[in-house]
């Protein structure tokens, strides 16, 4: 993760000829660069409705906004710049959506859920038909929420939205897409299992 | 006249939690400065939980209210996402406060689940925080890779590889893909593909997960950390590349 390995670096002085970064800052670059010609032409008509989750964890506690305004870029250019919908607050000023922390592991399950309602609120404001989560411990909590709340929003990760938008997204490789996304963009179909 | 000076509060000063954590930050936190504006507790989801707010916390380390901080749950409920710290005008650290909090239970009577998922990723180099082996990892790896590298041969070149030398990135991967959705891993190496990148998981230190930190086990976080950035160090990579 992110922040405990910067942050572990730091804080024990730890040797490294290497620079931390986030995979989030590359897809956009790789987007920029045209190395990644996704396309958002699938959602032209389906127009369904994305809003994110922005990590603490990589955005306030580790790199601030610029990574922020990457995963915005990555997403726009994913599925359609009218397709997205953020919620507010966002950026490094996001609520956390009660999964971090260990949270998830520290046994306070009727806590965890109550301090998760803003966030299943703030989802729901948006009217978005999904949620995108840039780290598991999100992905797992914003889930939980979407079914306990009833919202049932699916909630999905950013390469899994990447190659449907590059064509490239097969059969298998959709376990978070809700039922009106199994369908889209198949690549290799007949290799569903 | 009397001839004694009179003296206020406890007699001999304590040195209290709150001493003890000024201490260990850079400018001790900024923990003195509170203008107890509740900037911090009206803008936390965890307000209210345990009956605590970050504001109350802070007021009660100020107080050396010790004991109670010791019997609260609520340094297990607060995730240290550190929006109070941003939002606060004094730049008061109580994120760190609530980390520090965490090590003055023993490690044994620190919630179970983080403890166990943390000695988990200890007992292999992989740091798989669900004790997944090097062995396993790579088997999986192999055998996803494979799979689809048949069933969709545009993709029939594309690479997964571990402990390559001098590949530019170092990737980790969140346990949970190899191990209950290995497909998940599939998407990831095809934007890696297609975009051309030179890259490798590490047979130490793959695992992007690390509950030690959450367990506020500084020997252990350190462990885990250093296992995954000697590998990195010994592969010669030059950008450790996280996935969350």
């Amino acid at each position: 993760m992110t922040f405990s390995v910067l942050a572990g670096l730091k804080k024990y002085n730890l040797k490294h000829n290497f620079e931390v970064k986030n995979i989030y800052e590359y897809y956009a670059k790789w987007i920029r660069e045209g190395k990644l010609p996704v396309n958002s032409d699938w959602n032209k008509d389906l127009k369904i409705k994305f809003t994110v989750q922005d990590p603490c964890q990589i955005v306030r506690k580790s790199y601030g906004d610029p990574i922020a305004e990457d995963l915005r870029y990555v997403i726009r250019a994913v599925v359609g710049e009218e397709n997205f919908i953020d919620m507010v607050p966002n950026r490094s000023n996001n609520y956390c959506c009660g999964g971090g922390g260990g949270f998830l592991q520290a046994g306070f399950k009727e806590e965890r859920l109550t301090y998760g309602k803003i966030k299943d609120n703030q989802i729901k404001a948006t009217g978005a038909d999904y949620c995108i989560a840039g780290c598991h411990n999100c992905h797992a909590q914003i889930h939980e929420l979407s079914e306990h709340y009833g919202g049932n929003y699916p909630v999905v990760h950013m390469w899994t939205l990447i190659c449907l938008a590059l064509g490239i997204l097969g059969p298998n490789e959709r376990e978070y897409l809700g039922d009106d996304l199994k369908e889209v963009n198949v690549f290799h179909p007949e290799s569903a299992m | 006249m009397t001839e004694t000076v009179i003296k206020l509060g406890r007699k001999g000063k304590r040195t209290t939690f709150m001493d003890k954590v000024k201490e260990l930050l850079p400018e001790g936190g900024n923990l003195n400065a509170c203008l107890t504006c509740g900037a911090c507790a009206s803008g936390c989801p965890a307000t209210g939980l345990g009956n605590m707010d970050p504001r109350k916390f802070l007021r009660m380390a100020a107080l050396g209210m010790d004991e109670e901080i010791i019997a609260s749950d609520w340094p297990w409920m607060c995730t240290m996402c550190m929006r109070c710290i941003y939002v606060c005008p004094m730049k008061i650290d109580i994120p760190q406060l609530v980390f520090n909090a965490r090590t003055l239970r023993p490690r044994e009577e620190r919630p179970k689940g983080i403890r166990e998922s943390c000695d988990m990723a200890l007992r292999n180099d992989t740091t798989s925080a669900m004790g997944t082996t090097e062995e396993d990892f790579e088997f999986v790896v192999n055998d996803v890779l494979e799979e689809y590298q048949e069933a969709q041969p545009e993709f029939a070149d594309m690479e997964a590889p571990i402990d390559k030398e001098g590949a530019e990135f170092f990737l980790n991967q969140n346990s949970r893909e190899p191990v209950t959705e290995p497909d998940e891993m599939v998407p990831l190496w095809k934007i890696l593909h297609t975009v051309g990148a030179n890259w490798t998981y590490g047979s130490k230190g793959w695992a992007g997960e690390n509950y030690c930190m959450f367990l506020a086990d500084d020997d252990d976080w350190k462990k885990v950390t250093k296992t995954a950035a000697d590998q990195a160090n010994k592969l010669k990579n030059k950008i450790f590349l996280n996935t969350e």
